[in-house]
């Protein structure tokens, strides 16, 4: 009772001298304790506002409580507590202002305060200027993320003041960042908005973008004569290409300027609703099957006044001719929304730049994976000339092989070290039997070596299927290949992609190497360009052959590995590179490495320049590209690279 | 004697390596010439000038009444025009009879519409079958030319350029690789060809170009380098040094 | 000349003398018009079977006879069918919405009919207007000469870049995969016009037609047999004649044909292209019966196929082709379908479905290497034709010329 008393006094107190500070948080709740009882969000704001500006470091607690539905009022006096759940129904309430408990109630004593989801999001705003300055770094961190997501005029203030105060130098300058955002978006000076606008020109941030976008946004109007008081953006003249004159019209209906169009389905819809005797208008039904004529049944309808009369293209002429049409900023600041266009434009130009950079980045790594399906091609058949249509389902192995090894070594890093070469081998091994069994008989015999690794190319793709189904089996990529190297945010490229760059150019160097350096390079070129030559002089043509095929078909296999990594390994994989692979190697050049990769980088970036073009629709884009291609042949028969003399097989 | 072809000035370069280097040659409506020279010294590639499987640096062909340039002109245009060309091998269409083999060859519209819609005349057969009779394979017309023997393939080819009734025949080594009496025999047919038209005859065997009789140039490093008789250019001091001298 | 060309090539006579013959017993033995022996749905495999082999009678044309290893000639196969199955679904789905519409007060105008349609038939891919390339998808006549002229011009445009740049062999073959790819991706695109990957669809029902399908399979067999016989006597017209000559020639040695004066480009783009007319008009004929087409038929995987039929039938002989075609598709038919009794081998049961796929392609190796005249080659032990030893070497020195084995005495 003492308590209840002492209470009382407060609140005589707080009335009197309307000093809350000294006095404490409970006088404040109790000026608007009708409000906050009601729990409404439509009349609480003024209640929250007065709660966080009062200073109190209690504030924060009481907040907190509140949202967290542990805030009660009791029922007898109307002065609210923290409540906590003590034995059966009866909670202990703990005083705001002084932290002391004040006592245990029945639950049928006190009154639960559950503010809904719209208070709670105003008391989490209010709560961010205590979070803000919260000796805890995570707390401060949350409530700079709670800002960002969601930033008001509100926060503005709260933000500013605790910049000085904050001890991180990391969170410092994040807040510092906030601030000149909040306050291009709601200071109410408006140099200080312009200045704020200026400095953050030619940031690439997505959270500049983010504040400025809104500044800039237009709508359009139509009116009988030019506002002076809106920021217009920019004056429409009716029937450019900006503003059709049907967008006018639609622009009048809709700012209530003109009657709306009668559309045929209208005119259909009335005709049918106005059938007399079998005829509308005097026009037998069956006459209505043209617009002529249904225009006509209108009219007669209209005329008897029972519809809306039509209103002809000269009408809508007219009345578009009668307005002028404008789009304005929602901004209402000119000097705002101009600062923001020039800083707009500026931060787009370097957008701009950054997004031909990452598409280079991405056009690279196509191309790269392109050279790491081709490369192989590029020994069989640039080097040897065989066409081997399998070479697909070479891929496909080395790819099966990765996920077959990584059943039995479940660590994803040793697995990878261990299936590359197992990969290698297993299609060295196919490749060697392959040409001694089938291909070696058709040296002479391009086209039918074409169709018989076509029938290879089904046999081993239905094995395939036989043994590991048709879905997709998962061929994961050790932990630290996942994630992406961020440069700036449009900048970006993951991990994998970097590897398989490294892993096309440590192809590169083995196949320059190997073709210049060592015996077999030496072998395997003298076999190609003269096995009867090579022959006499000592070179086992059939065993170079035999070897160069298998190394090939080695190389397949290893790029299939990279190729699992991103891809999903099914026993169509290779049918996915084929073509392209072939395609590479024609296009670059056949019988030289460099053409190859000349080859995998014009259609790299030919592919991504052109799904650049038309994003949404990466199937036009090889359309496009293998048009381009064959237009190209037109150009360069031989590749961009081409070998001259007997070496081209003139 | 009107000239029939004129060759002027003519270089190709392949890969830096001056193949022909300005190279000039005439040849009249109705002649027999004999080209020599030493291997590398430019007969194939002075023949694939003529018909234009090679285009040449620079230079001009010219050819005819009218002096059409052959440069840009097409393999077939340049057939169409009245150049026969015979190839160092034996190049006959082997899955085909003589007949057939013939019967294409012969001098008559070329566009394909007129060849699918061909029908063979009796004019057309009696050509075939004076032809057959010139080069001795008339008792093998209904066989496959890839059943001939070599020699015999050689002058089903001859024929066959004779059935295109061509202006100037260009004819790559006809003698090798046939025996005494087939090299008479294919003596006999082009000195009989050269009657009516002009033949080029590039040939290494110096008993044969002596037995054709008739004007030679002997070509090196990609130039004419001696013209005359036989006996004349094998008296030239050059020519014994570069080729008959060695 | 026609009784000389009947008299030289007796194999024509006795090619049409089989076809009316199967026809006629098919007819016999079908539902609609017979005993009702063979069901309906075989006799449209039957049907779809001889528009194979008219359409492998072209794939031997181009690569038998004049060495161009096409990989594309499905791509002109599918556009004709793509061109009727036009007309056939505006024209199926136009009856349908003139019934319902005749259903409302007011007669519908013939701009409300279109848009009906349009709805109707792209709804499937989000959209209700007609693309341009349905321009004349209302008209039967202008649809049908769309059939082989969309794919002439192509085949037209195609080969006159890929010839006039000297393009051959095995590149060109995989310029004409490329070709095909491309177009089965576009087709893909739902904004393409035809409908994305659905396709066009119900191509059975005839507009307008209330005969069971068991009497239209009928007609559908004898206009294939038609188009097969018709395809056959033309194709064998053109290769017993002079034309036939240059173009093997031109198989064997291009640069030959083309210093006798021909230019070999202008022959081998007409062959091109009259073959993807005669492709374009087998698939006219094969999807109706199908009753669907889509793009994944165009993929480049089934021309492969049409050049495995053709080889293991027999290049470069026109029956070969055909008994290629009809033997390999029936079989595969028959393996795919499960028909094909499993073989239990104790440890593992061959189920065909899983393994005809691998025996296909291991038989095709087999008949690459060993037996490049196919099955054809047998008609040549019966009529005891050797062939020429050559010692290994072919007829001629373009990658297209007949092999040793292939050739004959």
């Amino acid at each position: 009772m003492v308590r209840l008393f002492l209470a009382g006094l407060a609140i005589l107190c707080a009335c009197l001298t309307a000093n809350a500070q000294e006095v404490g948080l409970q006088p404040i709740l109790q000026e608007h304790q009708e409000i906050i009882a009601k729990s409404s969000r439509k009349t609480i704001k003024p209640a929250i506002d007065a709660i966080a500006s009062s200073g109190l470091p209690q504030a924060q607690v009481m907040l907190e409580t509140w949202a967290a539905k542990n805030m009660w009022m009791r029922k007898s006096d109307g002065l609210f507590f923290a409540g906590q759940k003590g034995e059966g129904r009866s909670y202990e309430l703990t005083d705001f202002d002084t932290g002391e408990i004040v006592g245990t109630f029945e639950k049928s004593e006190l009154k639960q305060l559950k503010p809904n989801s719209g208070i709670r999001a105003m008391i989490g705003t209010a709560l961010v200027q205590f979070q803000l300055t919260d000796p805890n770094r995570a707390k401060r961190l949350a409530a700079l993320q709670s800002i960002q997501r969601d930033p008001e005029s509100a926060l503005l203030e709260p933000l500013r003041a605790s910049i000085g105060d904050e001890p991180d130098v990391e969170l410092k300058a994040q807040k510092r960042r906030l601030e000149r955002l909040l306050t291009i978006g709601f200071d109410e000076d408006t140099t200080a908005r312009v200045a704020a606008i200026e400095e953050v020109s030619g940031d690439l941030g997505v959270d500049v973008r983010a504040a400025l976008n809104p500044l800039v946004v237009t709508s359009r109007h139509a009116a009988l004569e030019l506002p002076t008081d809106l920021n217009v953006a920019v004056i429409l003249e009716a029937g450019s290409e900006a503003l059709t004159s049907d967008e006018a019209y639609d622009l009048l209906v809709a700012g209530n300027l003109a009657p709306p169009r009668v559309s045929a389905v209208d005119i259909r819809v009335a005709l049918s609703t106005n059938i007399v005797g079998g005829s509308v208008g005097d026009i037998p039904v069956a006459q209505l099957s043209s617009d002529a004529m249904r225009e006509r049944a209108y009219a007669a309808l209209a005329e008897a006044g029972l519809v809306p009369a039509l209103f002809t293209d000269a009408d809508i002429d007219a009345a578009v001719n009668a307005h002028v049409f404008f789009e304005t900023y929602g901004e209402p600041s000119a000097e705002v929304t101009e600062a923001a266009e020039k800083t707009l434009e500026q931060i787009e130009l370097k957008v701009g730049l950054n997004q031909t950079l990452d598409l280079t980045l991405d056009a690279i790594s196509l191309a790269s994976i392109y050279f790491l399906a081709a490369i192989g091609l590029a020994i069989t058949f640039g080097v040897m000339g065989v066409i081997n249509m399998a070479h697909g389902e070479f891929i496909m192995m080395g790819a099966y092989t990765g996920y077959v090894v990584q059943q039995f070594i479940p660590d994803h890093t040793l697995s990878i070290i261990v299936a590359i070469p197992m990969a290698f081998a297993v299609t060295f091994a196919m490749g060697v039997a392959m040409e001694r069994l089938v291909i070696r008989w058709l040296y002479a015999r391009p086209l039918e070596t074409l169709l018989a690794t076509f029938g290879i190319s089904i046999a081993l793709q239905q094995l395939a299927k036989n043994i590991f189904g048709t879905q997709a089996r998962p061929l994961t990529a050790p932990g630290w290949l996942d994630g992406a190297w961020v440069l700036n945010d449009v900048v970006a490229i993951s991990y994998i992609r970097i590897a398989i760059f490294v892993l096309a150019m440590i192809f590169l160097g083995l196949f320059l190497y190997i073709m210049k350096r060592t015996r077999l390079g030496l072998e395997m070129r003298a076999v190609t360009q003269n096995p009867r030559m090579a022959g006499s002089m000592g070179i086992n043509p059939g065993r170079v052959n035999m070897l160069t095929f298998g190394l090939g078909s080695g190389i397949a296999g290893i790029a299939g590995v990279a190729i699992g990594l991103f891809a999903k390994v099914t026993s169509d994989l290779g049918n996915d590179y084929i073509v392209q692979s072939f395609m590479t190697v024609v296009v670059g050049g056949v019988g030289n490495i460099w053409g190859a990769l000349a080859g995998a980088g014009m259609i790299g970036f030919l592919q991504k320049g052109i799904e650049w073009m038309n994003p949404s629709n990466t199937l036009a884009a090889q359309t496009y590209m293998i048009i381009f291609i064959i237009i190209f042949i037109q150009f360069r028969p031989r590749g961009i690279i081409a070998l001259r003399g007997r070496a081209a097989g003139d | 004697m009107n000239t029939l072809l004129e060759v002027s000035g003519v270089s190709v370069t392949f890969d830096g390596f001056r193949a022909i280097n300005n190279l000039s040659f005439q040849i009249g409506e109705v002649e027999l010439r004999a080209v020599i020279g030493p291997n590398g010294a430019g007969k194939t590639t002075f023949m694939d000038i003529i018909t234009g499987k090679t285009r040449p640096d620079e230079g001009r062909v010219i050819w005819g009444e009218k002096s059409v340039s052959l440069l840009g002109l097409s393999e077939a245009k340049i057939a169409q025009a009245g150049i026969g060309r015979k190839f160092q091998k034996p190049t006959v269409f082997e899955d085909q009879t003589v007949h057939e083999n013939l019967l294409m060859a012969l001098q008559n519209k070329r566009g394909w519409l007129h060849v699918i819609f061909y029908r063979t005349t009796t004019d057309d057969l009696q050509k075939v079958e004076d032809l057959a009779v010139e080069i001795g394979l008339h008792h093998d017309l209904s066989r496959k030319a890839g059943e001939l023997s070599h020699g015999q393939k050689q002058w089903l080819e001859i024929g066959m350029l004779l059935a295109q009734e061509p202006r100037l025949l260009l004819v790559d080594e006809p003698a090798a690789g046939m025996t005494p009496q087939e090299r008479e025999h294919t003596t006999d047919l082009l000195v009989h060809a050269a009657k009516t038209r002009a033949v080029v005859v590039v040939e290494h065997d110096m008993e044969f170009v002596r037995r054709l009789n008739c004007k030679v140039t002997v070509l090196h490093e990609g130039s004419a380098l001696a013209e005359g008789s036989l006996d004349h250019v094998t008296s030239n001091q050059d020519v014994i040094d570069v080729y008959l001298g060695r | 000349m026609e009784r000389s060309f009947i008299a030289k090539n007796p194999s024509v006579l006795v090619f049409l003398a089989i076809l009316s013959l199967f026809t006629l017993s098919v007819t016999i033995l079908s539902e609609g018009f017979g005993v009702g022996v063979i069901s309906t749905s075989f006799v449209k495999t039957l049907g779809k079977t001889l528009c194979l082999c008219l359409i492998a009678v072209a794939m031997d044309l181009v690569w038998g006879f004049t060495g161009i290893l096409s990989l594309g000639h499905f791509a002109f196969f599918g556009l004709g069918g793509y061109m009727i199955g036009m007309w056939l679904m505006y024209e199926r789905t136009r009856l349908i919405v003139v019934d319902s519409l005749a259903q409302a007060e007011i007669p519908p105008t013939s701009a409300e009919v279109v848009d009906a349609i349009a709805t109707q038939v792209f709804g499937v891919v989000g959209s209700s207007e007609f693309p341009l390339i349905w321009a004349f998808s209302h008209s039967l006549t202008l649809q049908l000469i769309l059939i082989v002229l969309v794919p002439g011009l192509l085949a037209l445009i195609f080969g006159w870049l890929a010839f006039r740049s000297r393009v051959t062999g095995v590149y060109l073959s995989i310029l004409t995969q490329a070709m095909t790819l491309a177009l089965a991706l576009y087709l893909f695109q739902n904004d393409s016009g035809l409908r994305g990957n659905n396709g066009l669809s119900g191509l059975q029902n005839l507009p307008g037609v209330t005969t069971s399908q068991d009497v239209v399979s009928i007609w559908f067999l004898w206009a294939s047999a038609l188009a097969l016989g018709l395809g056959y006597m033309l194709a064998a017209w053109i290769v017993s004649g002079k034309f036939g000559s240059v173009i093997r020639g031109i198989r064997d040695n291009e640069a030959r044909v083309r210093f006798l004066g021909y230019s070999v480009e202008v022959y081998k783009l007409a062959v091109f292209t009259l073959t993807a007319c005669i492709a374009a008009i087998a698939g006219a004929l094969y999807y109706p019966q199908a009753g669907i087409i889509n793009p994944e038929e165009m993929a480049p995987i089934a021309s492969i196929y049409l050049a495995v039929w053709v080889a293991i039938g027999g290049r470069g002989r026109l029956y070969g082709a055909v008994i290629g075609a009809a033997f390999v598709s029936l079989l595969s038919t028959w393996f795919t379908g499960g028909q094909a009794p499993d073989i239990s081998l104790g440890f593992y049961t061959i189920k065909w479905v899983d393994w005809w796929q691998v025996l296909l392609g291991v038989t095709f190796v087999l008949v690459t290497l060993f037996a490049p005249q196919g099955i054809g080659g047998l008609f040549d032990l019966w009529t005891d034709r050797r062939h020429p030893d050559r010692h290994g070497a072919n007829l001629g020195p373009d990658d297209g010329a007949l092999r040793e084995k292939e050739a004959m005495e």
